[in-house]
C-alpha cells in the first residue's frame, strides 16, 4: 500500500474529486446546458454552428419499430459506431470495423450477429445505457479511420484526445490508448493508456495504465515516449470553440484524428475526470488558478489556444 | 460564489447545530428527556386516606392537595372513592379535592392517590402577591413577653432568618425562659411562633409535610413553619430551627387553610401511605410532557403505529450522515447512492448476519437468473419487472427452505425492500458484463461495507434513543451533512490514487 500526504499532493496542486464538484463544474457549469453534452445527438447539432466537425451522422433510432429500419441501413455499410446519445463514460457504444456475411465483426475482432446488435438498440432506447435511466435514442455515425500514425500506438479501438478546457482556455490533454485490458475502449479506468501531452507542442509527456507508470503499451510493445499530434493547434482551437458553443466553464473535450476528415469531436464531457493529471504528472490546480486569475479573457478561441500554448508549455 | 457569499451558510449551518444541540438541552433539562437509555427515576406514590363517619344526610369532603410543593413535580393525581363524585377544586392559591354524595351514613373512606416526582431544581413557587405580616393582639402579661423575646431573638439576629431560628432556639421546650414559658403550651408552640413572627413584623404560617420513607403507612403531616423573606417562602424545622425542605419532606399543605372539610360527617380523619416506586426516567418525561403540552415538539403523542414507523423513519439521517461521509471523506465507492442505507435498514429489521447472508443469496441467486434474462433479449423495463417478480420469488423460496430447516429469521427477508434488490441485481449484472467481476467486487464489498457501517450506527441503543426522542439532533445531522457538502479536501481513497504522483514532485 501507497500513500501520499495531502500536504504534497496541494504541493503538486491536485486538483480532487470534491473540489472539482464544488469549486468547478458546481461553480462554472450550468445545469441548464448539461443536457447539450449528457446527448451526443445535441452535442452534435449544437457545435455544427461552430465549425467543429464530427463523425458522420448515419442514423438516429429512436423507436423500437425504427429498429427494422437499422438493418436495411446497416447492410450497405461495412463500418459503423453505435452509441446511446445519453451514454456516459463509453457505456452502450459498439463498434462494428467490417462484416463476414451476416455477421458483423465488431472493433475487438468478435463477430455478432444482427439480433445480438437489435437487442442492444433496444436496450439503448430503453435507457440501460442512459443517465438515471431515462429512455434514450441510439445514433449511428460513420467509423472513425484513425490516422495511421496515432493508430499504431492503440490496440483495436481508436485512440482520442481529452483536452480540458477551462473557460475556453485548452489547460491540459492526453492522449487515450485501447489495450486488450480496456476491451479496445478508450477509458482510463478500464485499463486504458493516458499519454499526458504537453498543450505547448502536442508532444507526449509521459504515460500511465491503471495509475501506475508505464513505457511500453503493453500490447503493442511501442515506446509512448515521443508521440507527437500533429495538427495541435487546431485542435486546442477546435477543443476551445467547444466553449461558445456550450457555455459550460469546465468540460471535457474527446478528439479524434480521422484520415479523411481531420479532427473530429468525439463528445463532450461535463464532468471530466482526474486521471488526466496523472498522465501529465502534473495538477490542473495551478493551471485553473492562472486562468481564473486572469483579469480579462480573450475573445477568440484562436487566442485562447495560442495564449494556453505559450503559457502551459511544459518542454 | 466568492469566498465572501460562504458566511451567510457557514453562519447558518452553526446556527442549525447549535438549535439542534440548544433544543436538546433545553428538553433534557425541562422534561427530563435522558440522554442515556434506561435510566431509572424514583418516583414517591402517596395516598392520602380520609375516613369519616356518615350522618344519614349530604355530605361533602374537602381535602387540601399540594399545588408546587417545594422539591417535588406532580405526575399523576387519581381519587377512588366508589359512588362519590369527584372533582378538583382549583382555587387561587389553593387545590382542593372534593368528594360529594346525596345521602352517607355509616364509616366512610376515601383515597386520594398523587404521584411525586423529586425534582430539586424545581423553581420554589413565588407569591403574586407579597403577603404582609398579619396584626396580632396580645393581652397582658403576654404581650411584654412577647416583645421581651422579640428583643431578645432580634439581639442576636441580623435577617429574617436569623432572626426566625432564634426565637425557634428561644421557645425550644428544654431551654425555655420565664417569658417563653408564660406564652407556649404543649401543642400552641408553633402557631405561637408564627403569631410572634408577625408580631415582629415578619410574614409568617403553618406548613404541613410528610416525611418519605419507603412502604409507610398510616402516617400524619408534621407541622413546619414558613417566613416569607421578601421573595419567597422559606421553611423552618419548628423542632429543630433547620431552615430549608429536606429532599425526603413533601409538604402538603402551605398557607393557613385547612386540611381536611367534612360537611354531613363526623370522625374525620385523614392519614397518609407512601410508597417509593421506580419509573423509567424516558416514560417519566413522556408523561410530563403530555400533561405540560410540551409534548408537541416530540412524538410521544401520536399514535403507537406512527410512533414506532417514526422510529424507523428517524433513523434514515444517521444512515445518510454515513453515507454522505464514506462517500465525500472517506470515498468508497458504492452501487446506488443511497442503496447501502435501504439494505442497512432491511439489516435493523434482520439483525446483521442473518441479513447479509439472506441478502448475499439473494442477490447471488438473482445475478445467475439475470444471467439468463438477459440471453432472452428482453426490453429493460420488462426484464426489472421479471428480476422484481424471481426476487420475490428467491426470497418466499428462502422463507420456506429456511422455516422448515428451523431457521425463524429466513422469515425476516421480506424486510429487504424488493425493487431496490432487483435493481441492485441489474446494475450489478451490467457493471459486470462491461467493467468485469473486479468492478462489481469493488462497488459490492463497497455497499456492503457502507450498508453495514451504518447499519452500527442506526442499530446502536443509544442512536435510536437519541434520534427518535431528540428528533432536533437532526438539526446537527443536517448541519454535518451540509458542511461535508462543503468539502473540497482530498478524500482518503484519493491519497492513495494519487500515490504514483509522488515521482513527479
Amino acid at each position: 500500500m501507497s500513500w501520499i500526504s495531502a500536504r504534497r499532493l496541494n504541493r503538486l496542486g491536485m486538483l480532487n474529486m470534491n473540489r472539482r464538484n464544488v469549486d468547478y463544474i458546481g461553480r462554472y457549469n450550468e445545469r441548464s446546458s448539461y443536457p447539450l453534452v449528457d446527448n451526443k445527438l445535441r452535442t452534435k447539432l449544437a457545435v455544427r454552428e461552430y465549425g467543429v466537425k464530427t463523425p458522420k451522422l448515419l442514423q438516429v433510432v429512436r423507436q423500437q419499430h425504427e429498429i427494422s429500419h437499422f438493418r436495411e441501413m446497416a447492410s450497405e455499410l461495412d463500418g459503423f459506431a453505435i452509441k446511446p446519445a445519453k451514454g456516459s463514460g463509453g457505456k452502450g457504444i459498439t463498434v462494428i470495423s467490417g462484416r463476414d456475411g451476416d455477421e458483423f465483426i465488431k472493433g475487438s475482432g468478435a463477430r455478432e450477429s444482427s439480433e445480438v446488435l437489435e437487442r442492444h438498440l433496444s436496450n439503448i432506447l430503453a435507457g440501460l445505457y442512459s443517465l438515471a435511466g431515462t429512455p434514450d435514442v441510439a445514433i449511428v455515425e460513420s467509423l472513425v479511420q484513425c490516422i495511421p500514425s496515432l493508430a499504431r500506438y492503440s490496440f483495436e479501438g481508436v485512440p482520442d484526445i481529452r483536452i480540458v478546457v477551462f473557460q475556453g482556455y485548452p489547460v491540459m490533454a492526453m492522449l487515450r490508448l485501447a489495450t486488450k485490458a480496456s476491451d479496445g475502449k478508450a477509458n482510463l479506468h478500464q485499463g486504458a493508456i493516458g499519454v499526458g501531452l504537453n498543450i505547448g507542442t502536442g508532444n507526449s509527456l509521459n504515460a500511465v495504465q491503471f495509475n501506475r507508470p508505464a513505457i511500453l503499451h503493453p500490447d503493442t510493445g511501442l515506446a509512448l515516449e515521443n508521440i507527437r499530434i500533429e495538427d495541435w493547434e487546431t485542435m486546442l482551437e477546435m477543443a476551445s470553440r467547444c466553449y461558445e458553443a456550450t457555455g459550460l466553464g469546465y468540460m471535457g473535450v474527446d478528439l479524434v484524428v480521422d484520415a479523411k476528415e481531420g479532427p473530429l469531436l468525439l463528445e463532450l464531457n461535463a464532468r471530466p475526470g482526474l486521471a488526466i493529471q496523472m498522465a501529465n504528472g502534473c495538477g490542473l490546480l495551478p493551471r485553473l488558478k492562472h486562468i481564473e486569475s486572469l483579469k480579462r479573457l480573450h475573445f477568440s478561441p484562436a487566442e485562447r489556444a495560442q495564449y494556453a500554448m505559450t503559457t502551459f508549455d511544459q518542454s | 460564489m466568492t469566498a465572501k457569499s460562504r458566511v451567510p451558510f457557514y453562519a447558518f449551518v452553526l446556527l442549525l447545530i447549535a438549535a439542534g444541540i440548544a433544543i436538546a438541552v433545553w428538553r433534557h433539562l425541562e422534561l427530563g428527556v435522558p440522554w442515556m437509555t434506561g435510566e431509572q427515576r424514583p418516583v414517591w406514590m402517596i395516598e392520602a386516606r380520609v375516613d369519616f363517619e356518615g350522618l344519614g344526610e349530604a355530605a361533602k369532603v374537602s381535602l387540601h392537595i399540594p399545588q408546587d410543593p417545594p422539591g417535588f413535580g406532580i405526575l399523576t393525581e387519581q381519587a377512588a372513592s366508589p359512588g362519590y363524585g369527584f372533582s378538583i377544586l382549583d382555587n387561587s392559591g389553593s387545590r382542593r379535592a372534593e368528594w360529594t354524595k346525596r345521602n352517607v351514613s355509616g364509616p366512610q373512606t376515601l383515597y386520594f392517590k398523587a404521584q411525586f416526582v423529586p425534582d430539586q431544581t424545581r423553581p420554589a413557587s413565588i407569591p403574586e402577591q407579597a403577603p404582609q405580616a398579619s396584626n396580632e393582639f396580645w393581652e397582658e402579661p403576654e404581650a411584654t413577653a412577647v416583645q421581651e423575646l422579640i428583643d431578645q431573638a432580634r439581639e442576636r439576629s441580623s435577617s429574617p432568618e436569623s432572626f426566625t431560628r432564634e426565637l425557634i432556639r428561644l421557645l425550644q421546650p428544654d431551654s425555655q425562659t420565664q417569658n417563653a414559658a408564660l406564652l407556649v403550651s404543649e401543642n400552641n408552640r408553633i402557631p405561637m411562633l408564627g403569631r410572634i413572627l408577625n408580631h415582629a413584623g415578619i410574614p409568617a404560617r403553618t406548613a404541613d409535610g410528610l416525611r418519605l420513607e419507603d412502604a409507610r403507612r398510616r402516617q400524619h403531616l408534621i407541622p413546619f413553619l414558613q417566613i416569607y423573606d421578601g421573595s419567597q417562602w422559606l421553611t423552618f424545622d419548628p423542632r429543630t430551627g433547620e431552615q430549608g425542605v429536606p429532599g425526603n419532606l413533601l409538604l402538603w399543605r402551605q398557607g393557613s387553610e385547612s386540611l381536611l372539610d367534612v360537611v354531613g360527617g363526623d370522625n374525620s380523619e385523614v392519614s397518609f401511605s407512601m410508597l417509593r416506586q421506580t419509573l423509567p426516567a424516558l416514560q417519566l418525561a413522556t408523561m410530563e410532557a403530555n400533561k405540560n403540552g410540551l409534548g408537541v415538539l416530540g412524538f410521544y403523542q401520536l399514535p403507537i403505529e406512527e410512533q414506532s414507523m417514526f422510529r424507523m423513519l428517524m433513523l434514515l439521517p444517521l444512515g445518510a450522515l454515513i453515507v454522505a461521509f464514506m462517500r465525500i471523506i472517506v470515498g468508497i465507492r458504492t452501487s446506488g447512492t443511497f442503496m447501502p442505507v435501504l439494505i442497512a435498514i432491511a439489516f435493523v429489521q434482520t439483525t446483521l448476519l442473518p441479513g447479509l447472508i439472506a441478502f448475499l443469496s439473494v442477490v447471488a441467486i438473482g445475478l445467475l437468473l439475470r444471467g439468463y434474462l438477459s440471453s432472452l433479449n428482453l426490453l429493460l423495463v420488462s426484464r426489472i419487472s421479471a428480476l422484481i417478480i424471481l426476487v420475490i420469488f428467491i426470497t418466499a423460496g428462502l422463507s420456506i427452505v429456511g422455516y422448515q430447516m428451523g431457521f425463524n429469521t429466513g422469515m425476516t427477508i421480506t424486510f429487504f425492500p424488493m425493487v431496490i434488490l432487483a435493481w441492485t441485481i441489474e446494475r450489478m449484472s451490467i457493471l459486470w458484463e462491461e467493467e468485469g467481476a473486479r468492478e462489481v467486487m469493488i462497488q459490492g464489498s463497497g455497499s456492503l461495507i457502507v450498508a453495514i457501517l451504518a447499519f452500527l450506527a442506526m442499530d446502536a441503543p443509544l442512536s435510536r434513543h437519541l434520534t427518535f426522542n431528540f428528533p432536533e439532533l437532526h438539526l446537527v445531522v443536517l448541519g454535518l451533512i451540509l458542511l461535508m457538502g462543503q468539502y473540497t479536501g482530498y478524500k482518503l481513497s484519493e491519497l492513495r490514487r494519487f500515490s504514483p504522483m509522488k515521482a513527479y514532485e
